[in-house]
C-alpha cells in the first residue's frame, strides 16, 4: 500500500513552499489589498511561472511539464498556504477544463500560454442566490454566440479567457471565451475576499466555443474540488498554526493561554477537522490521478471536510486571539475572508454534501 | 499512489487466507457461546490454532516464541481474521499489551515462565490499572504493596478490568512509597488471579451488559520475583503498556453501524415529504458520518503505508479515536430519532435497530475507555500541536501530601 504522495511531488511541493514562504503570505495579501491598483502581485505571479507552476498540468506538446494530479494538488496546498495573492489557483481550474474537454486546437491555443505565463485562466459558474454549481444555468448559447451573467468571477478583472458554465443541450455544460475581445465586457466586483479580485463577466451573444460535453463539466467539478479542497488545506494549516503560536504565548490570568483546555480543545479540533479532511483529500487526489470511478464521491467528501476544517479554523482563529484578532490590523482577516473565497470559488457546502450522499447512494445501489 | 498490497505482501495475505479458510471451518454457523466455558473453550482452540501453525505473536522477537516479523503481516493476518468466522477478542489485552509489558521488563525466569503458555493461549490475562479514584489521572492510584520478605502484599481495588473474571493472571500497578511523589512511588508486579485474596465483581455498565469487573484486593501475595521493572519504576512500565494500548485499541467497534446504515435506514422511512434520505438535515448527517467514518479509515490508510514502507506513522493516527466513538453516538441517536416511536421501544434482537440501539449506549462508554475525549485532546493539543500542559501541583510533591487546588 502506497497511500502517500510521491518523494518527487514532495520535493516540488517544497520548492514552491520556500518561495512562497519568502514572498506570499499575509503581508503580500495586505499590499495587494491596501493598493486599489493592484489586483494581484506580479512579481509573484512571474516567480511561479518561472518556477514551471502554471506548466505542471501542461503536456509537453504544449510546452509544458505533463505532471499529474499529486504535483498539481500539493502545489494548490501551497497556494493556499501562502494566500498567494496571484491567479494561480484560477489558471488551474482553466487548464483542468481544457485538459478534460478541450479539443486538440483549444489545447494548442490556450495551453502554451498557460505554460508561459503570458495567458491567466478564469473559471465562471455563478449567477445569483438561486444557482448551483450543477443546476441549469441561465446563460444560452446560440448559434455560436453566449448570452448571459456570471458573477461573482475570481481573478476575471486581470483574465485573458474564461471557462464559464451554460445551458448545454443535456444539462450544464462548459464554454470558453476569450476575454481579450471587444464584447466581452467585464467589471470588477467588490467581494468579501479584500485580496483576490472578482469581477462580472457580461455576454451579450460574445462569440464562444462549446467545451465539451455536460458529463464533462461534471467530471471537471470533480477534478476542481480535489484542487480547492487542497488549497483549502493550506489555508487551514497556515491558520492553524497562527493560532496555536500565538496561544503558546498570550498570557492571561498568570498563564499561557495554552494551558486552557477551552482553548486547547479548540486547537485540537482544527486538528482533527484538518486531519480527516486531508484524509478524503488524499483520497481525491488518488482517483483523479488514477481515474477511479470513486472520484466523485472523493471529490464531494474533500470538498465538503476541506470547507468544514477551514471555515472552523479561520473562525476559531479570531476567537483564540480575542480582540487583537478582530482588528484590522491582525491577519486574521485574511484566512476568515479566504475561507469565504474558497467556499464561493466552486459551490458552497451544502450542495457538496448533497452531492457526496447522492454519491453514496449510487454507489450503494450499484453495489446491491 | 495506489492502495494495493506489495508483492510480498498479497504473497503473505494470499498464504494466511488459505489457512485461515481450512481452520475456521469448524467455527461456521456457531451462534454466541451459552456459558463462560464454551466461549472460553473457543477462543483458546483458536489460539492454540494459531500458536501452532506459526501465527500468534506474529510481531515479538523470535527469542519470546515470537515470529520476528513487521507490523504489516500482523495488520494483514488480523484483517483476514476479522472478515472469517474465527473466534477471537479474549486474548486481545492479554497477548496485546500484558505480556510486551512481560517480556520487556520481566526477569528471564519470569519471561520462561509465563510468555510461551501465555501465546500458546493456555493462560488468559488482564490488565489492572484503572482504580474508582483514578481513571484518566492513572498515576494516582492507590492500590498498595508493602513488602514482607521475599513477598509483596496487595491490598485494594480495580475497577474497569476486562474479562478479570476468565483470567488467569494480570498485570498490576502498585503505589510502594506513598512518601514518594506521585509517578515515582509506583512498582508493576504479575498476580495470579486465583490467588487467595483475590475476588473479580461484574460490574453492570448503565447498558445492562457486563463487559467488566471490580477486581478487589486482600493481602494477596506475590512474589517479588514477579515484580516488572524495578521498585519506584511502576510509571515506566506502565507507560510501555499504555503505548500497546494505542496500537490495539483505535478503531471502531465492529458491531457499531456506519453511513450505510444510516443511509438503508433513512431509505426506508416514510415521512409525509417523501423517505427521509431526501431531507436535506438527514443527508447532511449522512454525509457527516461518511467523512468521519471513512476519514478515520483513510487516515488509519495513511499509517498501513508508512509501515509498509518501513517508515514511522504520522501524528494524524492520534485523531481516530476521538472521532470515531463521538460519531458513534451521533449516528446512533439520529436513527433512533429517524425511527420516532419505534426507536425508543426495545428492538428485537439482532435487528439494525437493536444495533443502533446497543451502539447508542456503547458509544457512551468507547467516549471514556482508553482515553476520554478530553484527555485525547489534551494529547493532541500538546503532544502534536506543542501547547503547554495543565498546571499540575510541583512535580516532587509527596503523594501523600498532595491537596487538590
Amino acid at each position: 500500500m502506497n497511500f502517500d504522495f510521491s518523494d518527487d511531488a514532495r520535493t516540488l511541493q517544497d520548492q514552491a513552499r520556500r518561495v512562497f514562504d519568502e514572498t506570499a503570505g499575509p503581508d503580500a495579501a495586505r499590499a495587494v489589498m491596501n493598493d486599489p491598483d493592484k489586483h494581484y502581485d506580479e512579481a509573484i505571479w512571474k516567480q511561479a511561472v518561472e518556477l514551471g507552476l502554471t506548466a505542471i498540468r501542461v503536456p509537453e506538446e504544449h510546452g509544458g511539464v505533463g505532471l499529474g494530479a499529486e504535483e498539481a494538488c500539493l502545489i494548490a496546498e501551497e497556494i493556499g498556504r501562502g494566500l498567494v495573492p496571484a491567479p494561480l489557483i484560477s489558471t488551474m481550474l482553466f487548464t483542468e477544463a481544457l485538459l478534460i474537454a478541450g479539443s486538440a486546437e483549444q489545447q494548442a491555443k490556450w495551453l502554451p500560454g498557460v505554460a508561459d505565463g503570458s495567458v491567466i485562466g478564469c473559471f465562471g459558474w455563478g449567477e445569483g442566490a438561486s444557482q448551483l454549481p450543477s443546476s441549469m444555468p441561465d446563460t444560452r448559447m446560440a448559434k455560436g454566440g453566449l448570452t448571459g451573467t456570471k458573477s461573482p468571477v475570481a481573478d476575471a478583472p486581470i483574465a485573458n479567457a474564461a471557462v464559464v458554465s451554460y445551458a448545454g443541450e443535456d444539462g450544464p455544460a462548459l464554454a470558453l471565451v476569450d476575454l481579450s475581445r471587444d464584447d466581452a465586457r467585464v467589471t470588477v466586483v467588490e467581494t468579501l475576499d479584500l485580496v483576490r479580485p472578482h469581477g462580472t463577466i457580461e455576454l451579450k451573444g460574445v462569440e464562444a466555443e462549446p467545451l465539451g460535453t455536460s458529463a464533462d463539466y461534471q467530471d471537471f467539478l470533480d477534478r476542481a474540488a480535489v484542487l480547492l479542497s487542497f488549497e483549502a488545506l493550506g489555508t487551514q494549516d497556515a491558520a492553524m498554526r497562527m493560532a496555536v503560536d500565538y496561544a503558546k504565548e498570550r498570557v492571561a490570568f498568570g498563564q499561557r493561554i495554552g494551558r486552557y483546555q477551552g482553548v486547547k480543545h479548540n486547537a485540537a479540533d482544527m486538528y482533527v477537522k484538518g486531519e480527516l479532511a486531508r484524509a478524503h483529500a488524499m483520497h481525491g487526489a488518488w482517483a483523479f490521478q488514477a481515474g477511479s470511478p470513486e472520484l466523485r464521491q472523493a471529490a464531494a467528501a474533500a470538498r465538503t471536510a476541506s470547507l468544514d476544517a477551514v471555515t472552523y479554523t479561520a473562525e476559531e482563529n479570531v476567537q483564540m486571539h480575542g480582540g487583537i484578532g478582530y482588528t484590522w490590523e491582525s491577519n486574521c482577516q485574511f484566512y476568515y475572508r479566504r475561507a469565504r473565497a474558497i467556499s464561493a470559488m466552486l459551490g458552497s457546502r451544502g450542495f457538496w454534501s448533497d452531492r457526496l450522499v447522492r454519491s453514496l447512494e449510487n454507489r450503494n445501489a450499484e453495489a446491491a | 499512489m495506489d492502495f494495493n498490497d506489495t508483492a510480498e505482501e498479497a504473497a503473505y495475505r494470499e498464504k494466511v487466507r488459505a489457512w485461515i479458510a481450512e481452520n475456521t471451518k469448524e467455527y461456521e454457523g456457531q451462534g454466541a457461546a451459552k456459558t463462560n466455558e464454551e466461549f472460553v473453550a473457543r477462543q483458546k482452540s483458536w489460539q492454540k490454532k494459531k500458536y501452532d501453525a506459526g501465527y500468534a505473536g506474529i510481531t515479538w522477537p523470535k527469542k519470546f516464541g515470537g515470529q520476528g516479523k513487521g507490523p504489516m503481516e500482523s495488520i494483514i493476518f488480523s484483517q483476514e481474521e476479522g472478515k472469517s468466522a474465527a473466534p477471537t477478542g479474549l486474548y486481545a489485552i492479554g497477548l496485546g499489551m500484558c505480556i510486551p509489558t512481560v517480556f520487556t521488563h520481566g526477569s528471564q525466569e519470569v519471561v520462561d515462565r509465563f510468555v510461551p503458555v501465555a501465546l500458546e493461549g493456555e493462560e488468559i490475562w488482564c490488565q489492572l490499572f484503572s482504580e474508582p479514584a483514578a481513571g484518566s489521572d492513572l498515576a494516582g492510584i492507590r492500590t498498595k504493596a508493602e513488602k514482607d520478605g521475599d513477598e509483596w502484599v496487595i491490598n485494594g481495588q480495580k475497577v474497569w478490568t476486562t474479562n478479570a473474571h476468565l483470567c488467569d493472571y494480570g498485570i498490576i500497578v502498585t503505589r510502594t512509597d506513598p512518601s514518594a511523589p506521585k509517578h515515582k512511588g509506583l512498582t508493576m508486579f504479575i498476580v495470579d488471579m486465583h490467588s487467595e485474596g483475590v475476588e473479580a465483581r461484574p460490574l453492570k455498565q448503565m447498558s445492562g451488559g457486563s463487559d467488566f469487573n471490580e477486581v478487589f484486593f486482600d493481602d494477596v501475595r506475590v512474589p517479588d520475583a514477579w515484580r516488572l521493572g524495578d521498585e519506584g519504576q511502576g510509571w515506566q512500565v506502565a507507560l510501555t503498556t499504555l503505548m500497546n494500548e494505542r496500537l490495539a485499541v483505535g478503531g471502531k467497534p465492529r458491531y457499531s453501524p456506519d453511513w450505510r446504515a444510516l443511509l438503508n435506514l433513512a431509505k426506508e422511512i416514510e415521512t409525509v415529504l417523501g423517505p427521509a434520505s431526501e431531507q436535506a438535515d438527514v443527508r447532511e448527517e449522512i454525509a457527516k458520518a461518511y467523512i468521519n467514518d471513512h476519514g478515520v479509515k483513510l487516515t488509519q490508510q495513511r499509517a498501513l503505508s508508512a509501515l509498509s514502507q518501513g517508515k514511522t506513522p504520522g501524528p494524524e493516527q492520534s485523531i481516530s479515536k476521538v472521532v470515531v466513538a463521538k460519531q458513534m453516538q451521533e449516528i446512533s441517536r439520529i436513527a433512533l430519532d429517524l425511527s420516532e416511536s419505534q426507536g425508543f421501544v426495545k428492538a428485537e434482537p439482532g435487528s439494525e435497530l437493536d444495533r443502533f440501539q446497543s451502539s447508542y449506549f456503547g458509544a457512551a462508554g468507547l467516549r471514556i475507555a482508553g482515553g476520554t475525549d478530553e484527555i485525547l485532546r489534551n494529547i493532541i493539543a500538546e503532544r502534536v500541536l506543542g501547547l503547554p500542559g495543565d498546571l499540575r501541583p510541583p512535580k516532587d510533591t509527596p503523594f501523600n501530601e498532595l491537596k487538590p487546588v
